[in-house]
């Protein structure tokens, strides 16, 4: 059923989605008294106007690279998985934990020790609400947003009656030892020559987001793996009929999942506050849904949602801190990109469907009418 | 314990039950149209934005009540724009519904009262003052049931009656009418009510409505009644927890109100360390406390004790074949 061609499938739709929302979204400006062509001249100048504005979006951009893949390897088996926040959170856990017991040599070790238990931390969390949808069949929209609450509140927990140094209010653990501070770009584009800003947070996790990209779309297009989990999210009973265990691809794509979500923990905590404090993680892993739907679920586009998401955050703090407009107005695009690319998209892809079966009509030679024969 | 703590615990547990109980039947309704609805707690947001906000400027909580049901039900019709119409992701419209909410009701705020994302404080009759029940103040002496009465009974918001007269009023209508039976048909085999000559869409919309109104009369407790104006994202995951409460009463009415009077002696005892440490012997700390709706509704969930069973057409959108 190609009822429109490719090109319009993967650019057209979600450009027109894109620009819905932007539209929309000008008019809330509008609607707050404030004056929008303004408003993105300044989001532009302060999050692309200097390597110091880059490396805040793109270190933004680098959580949601993560978070994004993680939703989007989910919906590649179907599966929606609301639960990013939460495995970023436990992804943290991991990350504390093993930079602040483990002894480590050097940071590339440190990074490596640090990725694997981020990603065990948030495959765990994610493995629970997998397991209980393909052996107990509930629900995993539900049981993950569930596991979000309670990652939080085990977190809260964990920061205030353990992990707290002695002595201090906050709820925070202790600062990480110097040997496990990541590289930021500054340091990693200085001996090629350029000047990147030293106070942006940027750092080496881009790296690792970026590899993860590649592993994935490999995993999901050149992989035996990849294409059972394609296979089960495009049709579980023909996928059983194949011989795909329904349990088995459910219980791996939402491992991944959960990793992925996890690993976002060596850029928010490892990367940038270099120890673990409560909602390290911002609602990033809520952003990931939005970017992994604009992103249409791909890697590439994943990785370009992110940059764009990554750019509004650093944008729309700007915007907060130079106007009067609030920091929530970011929370509101998101929203809409959400609704337009996600829940909406048929109110797009309808209307455009019908202009190109018309045109491929038009174009089509008529067929030849057949002289009706009067009946006997 | 003596028996006025446990007086003053129940009369915290319902107030805190209240806006479950709304939010629950609620999504009671969408859910046993065969609409899912994650977006309850951006519903009771908007709702609890909006009424504060018009209370505040005009004075009157009834026109405040007005506006948070409206802007619940915009919502409502967003949704069901997005899920019925267009037949979308549900869950993927909820969430959006979710975010929506908690940008908007901020950015508003901001660009209305400018005091950081909240509502000036709500006094006099821009709130849903407590009613004093007849003869609460002569029974009040007698032992025992006079605290009971004058306490726990008397002495609410109207709202708060309200949500539980709503409680007997589900059951009627979805178990005693033409429309409730429709309305479970719908959620549990579309194309049987649609061969009945009954419109599935129209259904499924005025299901969506009702869950608007209940979100909205939820949202105005919030902030004109539990608490006198609107803060920023108020509704605290009050949506969520709903969400699991219904899970928990099995999409029933009735067990809905027993489990969001559980959930809100969960959120009162939250309150009262020093009562669960007399009770029980040992300190619990208040945030795994709050996380034990959730982690009792995961439990219900996976089919450990009981089985919760959802309406069958959950959450697809109904296609007519032609």
């Amino acid at each position: 059923m190609d009822t429109m061609p490719k090109w319009a499938e993967v650019v057209l739709v979600p450009l027109i989605s894109l620009l819905l929302a932007a539209i929309l979204s000008a008019l809330v400006i509008l609607g707050i008294g404030e004056d929008p062509v303004a408003a993105v001249k300044l989001m532009v100048t302060g999050a692309l106007g200097s390597t110091y504005g880059w490396g805040y979006t793109l270190y933004y951009a680098t959580n949601f690279m993560f978070t994004g893949l993680c939703v989007a390897i989910a919906f590649h088996a179907r599966l929606f998985n609301i639960g990013g926040e939460g495995q970023a959170m436990l992804g943290g856990l991991g990350v504390a934990l093993a930079c602040l017991y483990i002894p480590w040599p050097h940071w590339s070790l440190a990074l490596i020790g640090a990725t694997a238990m981020a990603a065990l931390f948030g495959a765990v969390w994610a493995a629970i609400p997998a397991f209980l949808q393909a052996k107990r069949g509930s629900h995993i929209v539900i049981t993950t947003i569930m596991f979000n609450f309670i990652a939080a509140a085990v977190l809260n927990y964990i920061l205030v009656n353990m992990m707290r140094p002695q002595g201090s209010m906050d709820p925070a653990t202790a600062r990480f030892p110097d040997a496990t501070k990541l590289p930021t770009l500054h340091d990693l584009l200085a001996p090629i020559g350029i000047n990147f800003s030293k106070a942006a947070p940027a750092n080496i996790s881009l790296l690792v987001a970026m590899a993860a990209c590649i592993f994935l779309w490999v995993l999901i297009w050149r992989t035996r793996l990849g294409y059972e989990i394609r296979a089960y999210g495009h049709s579980e009973s023909a996928a059983k009929y194949a011989g795909i265990s329904p349990v088995k691809i459910t219980m791996i794509a939402m491992i991944i999942s959960g990793a992925l979500a996890g690993m976002m923990a060596i850029n928010n905590v490892m990367g940038e506050a270099e120890r673990l404090v409560l909602n390290a993680t911002e609602g990033a892993g809520f952003i990931g849904i939005a970017v992994a739907l604009m992103g249409r679920s791909h890697p590439l586009g994943v990785f370009l949602a992110a940059i764009l998401f990554g750019f509004l955050y650093q944008g729309g703090a700007e915007l907060a801190l130079w106007t009067s407009i609030p920091r929530e107005l970011i929370v509101v695009i998101q929203a809409l990109v959400i609704l337009f690319t996600g829940a909406l998209d048929n109110m797009v892809r309808m209307p455009l469907e019908k202009i190109f079966l018309s045109v491929r009509a038009a174009r089509a030679p008529k067929p030849k009418r057949k002289p009706v024969e009067p009946a006997e | 314990m003596d028996y006025m703590t446990l007086i003053q615990l129940l009369d915290s547990t319902v107030r805190l039950a209240t806006p479950l109980l709304l939010a629950c039947l609620a999504g009671l309704f969408s859910e046993r149209a065969g609409i899912f609805d994650i977006g309850l707690d951006g519903k009771m947001l908007a709702a609890a934005f909006f009424s504060a906000a018009i209370a505040a400027i005009s004075g009157s909580v009834w026109l405040g009540l007005l506006a948070g049901i409206a802007a619940s039900l915009a919502l409502s019709l967003l949704h069901g724009l997005a899920s019925i119409t267009f037949r979308g992701n549900q869950l993927i419209s909820g969430v959006a519904i979710n975010f929506l909410a908690a940008g908007l009701t901020v950015l508003i705020a901001q660009s209305w009262f400018q005091q950081g994302g909240r509502t000036p404080s709500l006094i006099g009759g821009a709130r849903f003052n407590p009613i004093t029940l007849p003869f609460a103040d002569q029974i009040e002496p007698t032992p025992f049931i006079g605290p009971l009465y004058a306490e726990l009974i008397s002495g609410h918001s109207i709202l708060v009656y309200m949500a539980f007269a709503a409680v007997p009023l589900t059951w009627w209508l979805l178990y005693r009418t033409r429309f409730g039976l429709r309305l479970r048909a719908v959620g549990e085999n579309p194309a049987a009510v649609d061969t009945a000559g009954v419109s599935v869409i129209g259904l499924r919309y005025a299901a969506v409505c009702i869950c608007g109104v209940l979100c909205g009369i939820a949202g105005a407790y919030l902030s004109t009644a539990l608490q006198a104006g609107f803060i920023k994202d108020m509704s605290a995951g009050r949506g969520y927890i709903a969400l699991a409460a219904l899970i928990f009463a099995k999409w029933r009415p009735w067990y809905a109100l027993w489990a969001t009077l559980l959930f809100g002696l969960f959120g009162a005892l939250e309150t009262r360390p020093d009562v669960i440490e007399a009770l029980i012997g040992i300190k619990v700390q208040g945030q795994l406390l709050g996380a034990l709706p959730y982690v009792m509704t995961v439990i219900i969930l996976a089919g450990f004790v009981g089985k919760a069973i959802p309406p069958r057409a959950g959450g697809e959108p109904y296609v007519k074949e032609r």
